[in-house]
């Protein structure tokens, strides 16, 4: 196996549960099944999308992923290395390394501060740079990100918002990461804005030799940037494989139905898309349906689906289903 | 006709000086007719939607042109007689479903008491109802969920109970500002699926709001472009997707990832952002993201002209 070969990330059979409620409360303590037995293997360079509905557990795993929040169970490698339960501090190294950006840039910049300073202060933090260093590294990051030299003096308010999200994502590489996680990094952002970030996550990654981990609702967009699509239903991916695939012929009865419901803009409506209605919302975390657990709302489900539930099997090389009969072409 | 609107113009004072959020727009609405009006955030869909419904309160407003509503002019009446009007034959759905639902009524009783102010029914008959409009709008278990809390119900499922509610007036005009945008595509194909069984059973005419193209080219009739508070193209739904004219409309539609093919290496972008309306440019509002902006956009500014494909643009009006 060669460097480029071995994954960057890894997960086996990872979960992540949250209790909620108290013994006193009405219901009593809860347990809320937001991340069930996700294996997932990211290689270095590549984008993996994930996909599902609002629910889903796809911002827990980007969490899990970057050890913002502790693993309940299972495993997560990084480099090969165990690092499910390894502590803050020891954490540390690897912190620079793993990166993540969210939806809402405004949320997690300060709004009293100059966006120069924004930018600047995970190199202060990290403490190799003498300051006139980071003055250079700012520089070097503004201008990589699009922004202009001296927008540094400007607050973020002053910004619109596809800028905002340039500061944001110049924070997040400012300090060379291998790994970074977008959870709805344009998801907030004017249509005509979309395209811009897009790209420029794009000439970032081919820049920096970047490996992402994609996350948005807007299924054209992580079909754009992703070289890998997992879809998640409940907590638990059902389908994996490559982007381009996966939207042409999808094998679950979840991806079929989720990717049909996509609005398109049609030229000459044809009328040939066939559209798969989904009955019902995603059931509660709480208490998971028995067997496959998309099985209240699959078109297809007959008796087996309610008691025995399906694994995640490659059924060839890379692509992954979790159904009892999926569609394979 | 059900709705004519002409030279609808929306200012506000602000702190900041005044501000024309809606600059001059004109369009019209048959019985039946689905209009799609598409604009990015700020455009001015919701202002000139709220203009129209006579529910804009600011005191700092000032709304001139015309509106008629099945002929009868609106701009001027009173606010008692516009609430009569909107309550009896306008229905409206919003972004947020709480908009119209209080919180502290189970769902039932929130919409058997509007059919009840509408129709002066009997309870029992109201409630009768009620079942029937839920197992309309596809609720599972109808009967069931009337005894439901709002904040029982996920988003999707509340969206639906307003939309029973708005069904329950036998709407002539549904105007709905972005009602989807909040939920998961998965919903949002069962919530167009009721605005179009709406459309062919009751006949409503629709204004949807939405700043999505793909929802557009699959639910409306004809199409309305906004930009920076204007029309800038307007046409039949397949006048304005195989022949896009106006040059925002061709890059927005443009910047769309596609869903299938060939995934382009990059996206063509629109450059810069929607403007503020503080701070327009002189001339053509879209001129400084225009990729084929020449003299005549930097003072003047385009009108729609009155063809029924129309596009606010220099270069379209020379072509
Ligand atoms: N901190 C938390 N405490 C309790 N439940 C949570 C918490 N965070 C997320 N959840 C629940 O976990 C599930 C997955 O949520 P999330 O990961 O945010 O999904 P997605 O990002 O796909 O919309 C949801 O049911 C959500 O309500
Ligand atoms: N009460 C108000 N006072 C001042 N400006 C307003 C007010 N309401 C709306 N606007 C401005 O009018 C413009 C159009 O807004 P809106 O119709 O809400 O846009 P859209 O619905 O297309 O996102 C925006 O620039 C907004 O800031
Ligand atoms: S296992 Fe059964 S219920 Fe689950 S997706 Fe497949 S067919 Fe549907
Ligand atoms: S009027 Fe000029 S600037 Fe405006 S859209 Fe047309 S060509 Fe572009
Ligand atoms: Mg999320
Ligand atoms: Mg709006």
């Amino acid at each position: 196996m060669t460097d480029l070969d071995r994954p960057i990330l890894e997960t086996r059979s990872l979960a992540k549960r949250f209790s909620i409620g108290t013994r006193f409360s009405a219901e009593g303590r809860r347990t809320v099944h937001a991340v069930d037995n996700v294996s997932l293997t990211v290689r270095r360079g590549e984008t993996v999308g994930l996909v599902g509905e609002s629910g889903c557990g796809k911002s827990t795993l980007a969490r899990c992923l970057v050890r913002l929040y502790d693993i309940t169970d299972g495993k997560l490698l990084f480099e090969g290395n165990d690092i499910t339960s390894k502590s803050l501090s020891e954490l540390r190294p690897l912190r620079r390394r793993l990166q993540m950006v969210f939806q809402d840039p405004s949320a997690s910049l300060n709004p009293r501060r100059r966006v120069g300073d924004l930018v600047a202060e995970p190199l202060r933090i990290h403490g190799k740079l003498s300051s006139r260093e980071i003055t250079a590294r700012v520089a070097k990051l503004f201008e990589l990100v699009g922004l202009l030299p001296d927008h540094v003096m400007r607050y973020p308010h002053e910004f619109s918002g596809g800028q905002r999200q340039r500061v944001g994502i110049a924070r997040a590489i400012a300090l060379n990461p291998d790994l970074v996680v977008l959870d709805e990094p344009v998801s907030a952002l004017d249509v005509s804005v979309q395209a811009q970030i897009v790209n420029l996550l794009a000439d970032l990654q081919e820049k920096l030799k970047l490996t992402y981990i994609f996350i948005a609702h807007d299924l054209s967009v992580v079909r754009q940037v992703s070289t890998r699509i997992a879809v998640m239903y409940l907590g638990s991916i059902v389908e994996e494989g490559p982007a381009e695939e996966v939207f042409a012929t999808p094998a679950h009865p979840y991806s079929q139905a989720l990717i049909s419901a996509v609005p398109v803009v049609e030229t000459t409506p044809t009328g040939a898309r066939k559209r798969i209605i989904l009955t019902g919302d995603v059931p509660s975390p709480l208490k998971p349906p028995s067997g496959c657990r998309f099985h209240p709302r699959c078109p297809i489900a007959v008796d087996r689906c309610r008691s025995e539930r399906p694994e995640l099997k490659e059924h060839r090389p890379g692509r992954k289903v979790a159904c009892h009969f999926p569609t394979l072409t | 006709m059900i709705l004519s609107v002409r030279d609808l113009k929306v200012s506000f004072r602000t702190h900041d000086g005044p501000v024309r959020a809606i600059d001059g727009v004109s369009f019209d609405l048959e019985e039946s007719e689905i209009l799609g009006v598409v604009g990015e955030s700020g455009s001015g869909k919701t202002v000139s939607l709220l203009a129209v419904m006579g529910l804009i309160t600011d005191p700092n407003a000032t709304i001139e042109g015309s509106i008629r509503y099945k002929g009868r002019e609106l701009v001027g009446l009173s606010r008692r007689e516009l609430r009569r009007l909107r309550g009896n034959e306008i229905a409206m759905i919003f972004q947020d479903p709480m908009t119209a639902l209080t919180p502290v009524y189970t769902i039932g009783w929130q919409i058997a008491e509007q059919i009840r102010a509408h129709r002066g029914v009997s309870k029992a008959k109201a409630m009768a109802r009620v079942e029937q409009l839920l197992a309309e709008v596809n609720f599972p278990n109808p009967h069931e969920a009337m005894s439901r809390y709002p904040h029982q119900l996920s988003g999707g499922m509340r969206q639906r109970a307003v939309i029973a509610m708005a069904l329950s007036c036998d709407p002539a005009l549904l105007v709905a500002d972005e009602p989807t945008t909040a939920l998961d595509v998965t919903v949002q194909a069962g919530i167009l699926d009721l605005v179009r069984k709406l459309r062919a059973k009751h006949k409503s005419a629709v204004v949807f709001i939405t700043h999505d193209m793909g929802v557009v080219s699959e639910l409306a009739d004809r199409v309305m472009v906004m930009y920076a508070g204007r029309v800038v193209e307007r046409g039949t739904r397949t006048e304005l997707f195989s022949d896009p004219r106006h040059p925002y409309t061709r890059a927005l539609l443009g910047s769309i990832p596609p869903l299938t093919g060939q995934k382009p290496r990059r996206l063509p972008a629109i450059p810069g952002s929607p403007p503020s309306l503080l701070r327009l440019p002189q001339g053509c509002a879209f001129g400084p993201r225009c990729p084929v902006r020449y003299e005549p956009c930097e003072t003047g500014k385009p009108g729609l002209g009155s063809d029924a494909h129309a596009a606010a643009c220099f270069r379209v009006a020379q072509a």
